[in-house]
């Protein structure tokens, strides 16, 4: 066999964690050891994973800021929620209705990203990010007016109520505005959530270590120099975006056939969620795609182990957002840590054995 | 027609509270290049306060709001001091990380303190609403007196920023820390004075927001401070006369959107208008174009 380069190795070690991780879970739930409410986290797990590893591209690999993710999320998953409620009786096949449900959802969250790509990705720094999040908070509020109804004619399609529609009184309303979708079937596992989360990973890590994800990266590390050389900056830079976009679909369309009931709420679309995306990024690592899963994992976790302590989980979370930064960051934090590390020390005591 | 007139109103009233606002976030900005997402949530305590000095204690209107503005400036200051000075030279995104987790913390920590539960604020102003043409036009005297409280700050900050000394250290230190330094500013204390007043201004804010929208619950300052936050980026970043126009613009804006056009879509309509400002002119209406050296 031939040797493997380093960086096969390390994506080899990535994909291993998930298979080893979705091993460990799939063998605790047919034990029965598994309580009930970790049971109902793996499928979130694997959503807020999928985030995370696609927003990673965005912030870490193109460098850009991005408050507007959970935007994306809800495009990938009204659209295939919509697809699988009208498909329903006529692909019964679960696991089939659901990989095209992927397929739509990924398609028009990346369409969505190409075309907020466009005009967002000439602003810089500051500005970008408060115009993603503008188009997140604009993609919860223009789905909370949607109405969407099927009858024999068709579909009918209003901004107003549901009487407005028009439809034939044997005619079905998939999209009811602020109340969202109800009935969508629930196709998502487990299992799919981690074929899911792979093909992601696959997706990412390849593009990272490609040429393209060279190109990306050099546009990261200096826009002008990039450009002096050739690099197309506006298609990279809408390229990593969309593609970023479309993943966050995919999380979307997880998240949708994982509940019956689908409603644009600020909790689950709103840029509260996209903020707790861009934790896990930074928490995980800018720019590291293990970090990030991790990361992800991690901070779901935290919240509801620490469900003992009830009302004060969420100001501990807090805490550790706050003193993990000023750890990692902080140039007298920073300055500890070396003083103190494992190598350090090691090397220390190698010198007096000379 | 007066419909149309008492909406503007509505709107520049809303306008002044999030133009209050905005000064703070776009002071801090300013000076020291950091999106402080907490300041939504030092809003919500200043609300707070007042209210508990107000219904529980029963202290006068007037020294209630000297209370919440101190305990807000002090809070300001603080979490400047344990959360960000720290990392005054670290990435911009572990900054931010860290004021989004100041802004959990206050908010959960307002949880635990007074509860989930909607409170009722009591209006700070206790005077009849002016009638106009007959009584066909209303104006609450909240209206009035944010809107006069706004223009009032506004003056006071531009002076404060022209003629006094600290001023020109905070105009100084915004245009680069370094050299500010080298010329004997403490810039430390510039910042965290920074901090103090755009906290103060935060605690104003909170008490005429909630005199006007009197449901006060811990997370009453998200959106406001939100929609501040786009109106300081709306006017230019940085500058304050940029952030005083961004919020008057913003809160007629959604009022109008409101009434006019679908108050579930008031929000987007706000967000739309403000991408399309930013892609016309990528640095806000009076936001400086800064050239980029190769």
């Amino acid at each position: 066999m031939k040797k493997m380069s380093k960086i096969t190795k390390n994506n080899l070690i990535t994909y291993a964690i998930v298979v080893f991780a979705y091993a460990v879970c799939e063998i605790l739930m047919r034990a029965g050891q598994m309580s009930s409410l970790m049971k109902g986290l793996l499928v979130p797990l694997c959503v807020y994973v999928i985030l995370a590893v696609s927003l990673n591209l965005t912030v870490g690999i193109l460098g850009e800021l991005s408050l507007g993710h959970a935007g994306f999320m809800c495009v990938g998953a009204f659209t295939s929620a919509v697809f699988s409620k009208c498909m329903a009786s006529v692909i019964t096949v679960p696991t089939l209705r659901f990989f095209l449900a992927v397929l739509i959802g990924v398609v028009c969250a990346g369409v969505c990203g190409i075309l907020i790509g466009i005009p967002v990705l000439r602003l810089r720094g500051d500005y970008l990010a408060i115009v993603t999040l503008a188009f997140g908070e604009i993609i919860k509020n223009v789905v909370n007016v949607i109405y969407l109804g099927k009858d024999s004619n068709g579909f009918h399609f209003s901004m107003k109520d549901s009487m407005s529609l028009g439809m034939e009184p044997d005619g079905m309303i998939i999209i009811k505005g602020a109340q969202g979708i109800t009935g969508t079937p629930t196709d998502s596992n487990f299992t799919l959530g981690a074929v899911l989360v792979l093909l992601t990973l696959i997706v990412v890590l390849n593009l990272v270590h490609s040429r393209t994800g060279r190109a990306i990266m050099a546009i990261r590390d200096n826009r002008i120099a990039a450009e002096s050389i050739g690099i197309d900056i506006t298609k990279y830079k809408i390229m990593a975006f969309s593609i970023s976009a479309a993943l966050a679909g995919a999380a979307g369309v997880l998240y949708a056939h994982n509940l019956s009931t689908l409603t644009a709420l600020p909790k689950n679309f709103g840029y509260n969620m996209s903020i707790t995306i861009l934790v896990f990024v930074v928490l995980g690592g800018i720019g590291s795609i293990r970090g990030s899963m991790i990361a992800a994992v991690v901070l779901t976790l935290l919240p509801e182990l620490l469900r003992a302590l009830n009302e004060y989980r969420m100001l501990i979370y807090a805490v550790v957002l706050i003193v993990t930064m000023i750890f990692t960051w902080s140039p007298k934090a920073i300055e500890l840590r070396e003083r103190y590390s494992p190598e350090k020390l090691f090397r220390k005591k190698e010198k007096e054995v000379q | 027609m007066m419909s149309f007139i008492s909406y503007l109103l509505n709107g520049v009233s809303l306008g002044s509270v999030y133009a209050i606002i905005a000064l703070g976030y776009t002071m801090v900005y300013g000076i020291a290049k950091m999106l402080n997402f907490a300041h939504g949530d030092v809003i919500m305590i200043g609300s707070y306060v007042a209210f508990v000095a107000i219904n529980s204690m029963g202290l006068p209107i007037p020294l209630s709001i000297l209370i919440s503005v101190a305990v807000c400036t002090l809070l300001g200051v603080t979490i400047e001091r344990i959360a960000y000075k720290p990392l005054r030279h670290a990435s911009k995104l572990a900054v931010l990380i860290t004021a989004i987790g100041a802004s959990y913390f206050l908010q959960n920590m307002a949880l635990l303190i007074f509860g989930a539960n909607t409170k009722s604020f009591p209006s700070v102003v206790k005077m009849d609403p002016l009638k106009l043409a007959d009584g066909q036009l209303t104006i609450s005297s909240e209206t009035i007196v944010t809107v006069i409280a706004c223009i009032i700050i506004m003056i006071c900050l531009m002076a404060f920023m022209k003629y006094s000394k600290a001023g020109h250290a905070m105009l100084a230190v915004s245009e680069d820390g370094g050299a500010a330094q080298l010329m004997g500013i403490n810039v430390n204390a510039t910042i965290a004075l920074t901090f103090a007043i755009g906290s103060a201004l935060a605690a104003i804010a909170g008490v005429l927001l909630c005199s006007a929208y009197p449901s006060l619950t811990p997370y009453t300052g998200a959106m406001p401070g939100i929609k501040a936050f786009v109106a300081a980026v709306f006017g230019g970043i940085g500058s304050i006369p940029g952030a005083f126009i961004g919020g008057i613009l913003l809160g007629v804006i959604e009022i109008l959107g409101k009434a006019y056009i679908s108050s579930q879509l008031a929000d987007a309509i706000v967000f739309a208008v403000l991408i399309i400002v930013l892609v016309v002119k990528p640095t806000g209406l009076l936001g400086k174009q800064i050239q980029e050296k190769v």
